[in-house]
């Protein structure tokens, strides 16, 4: 077990470090910062000259990687092209929002798919079944931003009973979320990940309880409830933490789109405007700290698998 | 009379209703969207006399801001949107192919390094990756499929390397080795067919995921670039408050399209996994 938890590690800081060279390939492909950040042709060229001097990057390309690579090994992941706050404090400011918000969406839509998958599968073929795959398929197929669109006009601007910019009110106190704000970008994100996971677990299920050691459950005559919750439910924990595992990876970038509509001042909106301002050195840490993120989830997701069935082997 | 394997999987197909029924409804779809600039009652970019006016006769759908007929440039977004979607999928599923071959046959340290790249490239927030490509290329149409299709490979590569691993040590893959056939044949004639129907399949998703990709990238701006029409870039003016709630006919339509297309394209692919299931009880 220790050894497969090392293994799994090593692999990951290996594929982390892949990932900082890409980070940065890409970061030098766009373009001189330099540049960039002078903003036009009136700055001088031996100015420039300096400037480059003192940042470095007159040095070869390996060179500024190992000394990027450093700072960030540091916790400093550069300087903004815009305004010059360091990248790492403006991801922490907007780190919090984000998490609530991909957070809540998580818990709400396994709620859903937990819950809607089983009903599925408990009761194959029936009505209730048909409705609830056609229901996920509807879910999985409505792009986020029209979904989110249809819930603005409807609540926002037909009934009025829900805001749709922003986190809080304005000019109230405090600084932290309001529900009244979450309620319908939550729901957006939600929407398509349970219509995606329903059936998941539907199928996941369905094979479960046809398999023989429930066969011998209920042949043993101890009741249906008991075989579902105490048996068939304990083995739908490996597809369940799939599932999670699945989603973490995307969660971040479904919210890009959720927070831009809805204007949720987190790590999307963060994103959104830094892709559009061309401020690089927020995209790779934004980008880093992601790629963290979604190695972390699946190396948790493995050692889960571990915890949860005892008959995974370690290879 | 012993039916044969593509009679079964069509017998398999008509099985599943809602697999039927998307199927005629993605042809009608696919027949309009070809069919363009025959049915389209203007231009694409044809700018008529009547500005932001409702549905009516003269023009069903209605017209937006600048006074360009809405059904129209729904045909021919519908037409550019099923065409990002299909060469996305092409290209990202022979990559994916070619990348998992290769990982699952040869194996070895080139698996180990192919397989670590995937995840390098999965690791990457998938619209993350899109956006940042899309401001080191151009938008613009073939930029957008080229992206989606260096995107998007990953879970075919995966696929047909999980596939390859299993079907390598089945035996009549062993005696084809033991009779010495060379790998080229083995590799095409004894394991890529049995292969085919999944990648099939998971082609269906990444199609469904591509036409929901575009539709996103478009809508913030970043897709097709107007002024051609894409069903993602018609929804872009719908995040002014005026457009929302007062011109509702520039914004549904395409929503619709684009949820119908995709929902269809899925069970399709739901139909397709039934009927291509040897082992599945239909």
């Amino acid at each position: 077990m220790t050894k497969y938890i090392v293994k799994r590690v090593l692999i990951a800081v290996v594929v982390l470090l892949g990932i900082t060279v890409v980070d940065f390939w890409i970061m030098t492909l766009i373009g001189n910062p330099i540049e960039i950040m002078s903003g036009g042709p009136k700055v001088s060229k031996v100015m420039l000259q300096r400037r480059a001097e003192t940042l470095g990057l007159d040095k070869p390309i390996i060179v500024q990687y190992f000394s990027w690579l450093g700072q960030v090994l540091h916790g400093n992941l550069g300087y903004s092209y815009k305004d010059y706050q360091p990248v790492s404090a403006q991801i922490a400011s907007h780190l919090g929002p984000t998490l609530i918000l991909t957070g809540s969406a998580l818990v709400l839509s396994m709620l859903i798919a937990i819950f809607g998958g089983i009903y599925s599968a408990l009761h194959p073929h029936k009505k209730s079944d048909y409705t609830i795959v056609t229901l996920s398929f509807l879910g999985q197929s409505i792009p986020g931003f029209f979904l989110a669109l249809i819930l603005i006009y409807l609540f926002s601007v037909k009934l009025g009973w829900l805001p749709s910019n922003g986190m809080r009110e304005l000019g109230t106190a405090g600084n932290g979320v309001q529900l009244r704000y979450l309620i319908l970008p939550c729901i957006v994100l939600a929407v398509s990940m349970a219509g995606r996971n329903i059936r998941y677990i539907r199928s996941a299920m369905l094979e479960i309880l046809n398999k023989d050691y429930l066969r011998t459950a209920k042949g043993k005559g101890i009741g249906r409830r008991m075989v579902i919750y105490k048996h068939a439910l304990r083995n739908a924990l490996i597809p369940i933490i799939t599932v999670i595992g699945m989603e973490i990876p995307g969660l971040f970038g479904g919210s890009i789109i959720v927070e831009q509509v809805f204007s949720w001042p987190g790590l999307g909106l963060l994103t959104m405007n830094a892709v559009l301002a061309r401020d690089y050195p927020v995209i790779m840490g934004v980008c880093l700290l992601s790629a963290v993120v979604v190695l972390a989830a699946n190396l948790v997701t493995d050692i889960l698998y571990a915890v949860a069935d005892p008959t995974v082997r370690y290879e | 009379m012993e039916e044969s394997y593509l009679q079964s999987v069509i017998r398999r197909f008509r099985h599943h209703k809602a697999g039927v029924v998307s199927f005629w409804i993605v042809a009608v779809i696919i027949v309009l969207a070809l069919l363009a600039p025959v049915l389209a009652p203007y231009g694409p970019q044809e700018i008529t006399s009547e500005f932001s006016a409702a549905p009516s006769l003269k023009h069903l759908l209605g017209t937006d801001q600048i006074g360009r007929d809405v059904l129209s440039r729904l045909l021919y977004g519908t037409r550019v949107s099923l065409f990002v979607g299909f060469m996305a999928t092409v290209i990202s599923t022979m990559l994916g192919v070619l990348l998992g071959l290769l990982a699952g046959y040869v194996g070895g340290a080139l698996d180990m390094i192919l397989m670590r790249f995937t995840d390098m490239v999965m690791s990457f927030p998938y619209i993350l990756l899109i956006l940042v490509a899309s401001v080191i290329f151009k938008p613009g149409l073939w930029s957008i499929i080229l992206i989606f299709g260096f995107v998007d490979w990953p879970g075919v590569a995966r696929l047909v390397r999980g596939s390859i691993l299993s079907i390598k040590e089945q035996d009549y893959v062993k005696s084809s080795q033991i009779a010495g056939m060379p790998r080229s044949y083995i590799l095409f004639s004894d394991i890529l067919p049995n292969v085919m129907t999944n990648i099939l399949v998971f082609a269906t998703t990444v199609m469904a995921t591509s036409i929901l990709d575009e539709a996103a990238l478009s809508f913030l701006g970043m897709g097709i670039q107007p002024p051609a029409a894409s069903l993602g870039n018609m929804l872009n003016g719908a995040e002014s408050v005026t457009v929302l709630t007062g011109m509702p006919w520039l914004w549904i339509s395409p929503g619709l399209v684009i949820i119908i297309l995709v929902v269809c394209v899925n069970f399709v692919g739901d139909a397709l996994r039934d009927a291509l299931d040897p082992t599945a009880v239909v």
